[in-house]
């Protein structure tokens, strides 16, 4: 059987990855929002490796709540995109600095 | 390596793999489809982990219904526009800030969670489950009995979003719609006006 600190490894991985990709792919908002939901895949990783481990199905529960709250947010998020880009006809990042002093 | 470990570190490379790529690609369609390989690999990783429930739901709501939300609205939305124009030419001072982040919280992660605190004597394997173990049914008994108001909160939170999602990207009756009441009610007066003209008279 595989070890638990590769499990959670493997988790280390993914969130780093959607940090990086937060950083790094300053071009558009769903490149952000799709780093997000990396970030919670990996969290939810954890949650399951540790239930599995902790023989505690309490982990599985969470990862239940939070994929709705992340199906939830998804789908305002994407929804504030439609609007954001009706009215100003585009999504870059870089452009939307109004509220920058 | 036994066949666990095989299916195991084949997912996850495939998981990282697909998890670079979407930082990486120029394609935001290419992007999500990349994700969606992340979420079906990692699917596969929470099944060697007997939770069967979830990797079913992930596989299912996830990329069966938020993924194709996501491809839905980048195909809708054309932001050609705002595509990258390559990596290099991004090359900022903040991105460099980004990989420095990231490269301290892989060595954060690696250090605290690494293979010397969790190791297989400190939290042995479980013992694989019986054929008779019936997750859902062990998931559904503590969910409706422990964490039931935790389960009804989130389907209010699921019908908030639903109605702020609608009322944001709702836009009203744009289309000419026919009112057959006022069809009814029109007399010919409405529809046409006679005009008395003088013949020699010219505009």
């Amino acid at each position: 059987m595989v070890p638990l600190s590769h499990f959670l490894l493997l988790g280390a991985v993914l969130f780093s990855l959607g940090v990086a990709g937060i950083v790094l792919n300053r071009r558009n908002i769903i490149v952000l929002l799709m780093c997000v939901e990396l970030m919670l895949l990996a969290v939810n990783t954890n949650f399951i490796a540790f239930s599995r481990y902790l023989d505690d199905v309490a982990g599985q529960i969470f990862v239940f709540f939070i994929l709705t709250v992340a199906a939830a947010e998804a789908a305002i998020g994407l929804a504030i995109l439609v609007l954001l880009f009706r009215n100003r006809g585009t999504i870059d990042v870089a452009v939307m600095d109004e509220l920058k002093g | 390596m036994t066949g666990q470990a095989l299916i195991f570190y084949t997912f996850a490379a495939v998981a990282i793999f697909s998890a670079l790529m979407v930082i990486t690609v120029q394609n935001a369609v290419r992007a999500v489809l990349f994700l969606v390989l992340a979420f079906v690999a990692t699917a596969g990783v929470w099944l060697l982990m007997e939770a069967e429930f979830l990797a079913i739901i992930l596989v299912l709501v996830y990329v069966g219904a938020v993924m194709v939300l996501f491809l839905f609205v980048v195909m809708m939305l054309d932001f050609t526009g705002a595509t990258q124009k390559g990596p290099l030419r991004y090359l900022r001072p903040s991105m460099l800030l980004g990989v420095g982040l990231a490269l301290g919280v892989v060595f954060l992660l690696f250090t605290v969670i690494g293979p010397k605190q969790f190791t297989i004597m400190d939290y042995p394997s479980p013992a694989a489950r019986g054929a008779d173990y019936n997750d859902v049914a062990h998931l559904g008994m503590v969910m409706y009995t422990d964490y039931v108001l935790a389960f009804i909160a989130a389907g209010c939170l699921l019908l908030v979003a639903m109605v702020a999602a609608i009322s944001l990207a709702y836009r009203g009756h744009r289309a000419k719609r026919q009112r057959p009441s006022d069809q009814v009610k029109v007399k010919a007066s409405d529809r046409i006006r006679l005009v008395k003209m003088s013949p020699g008279s010219r505009g």
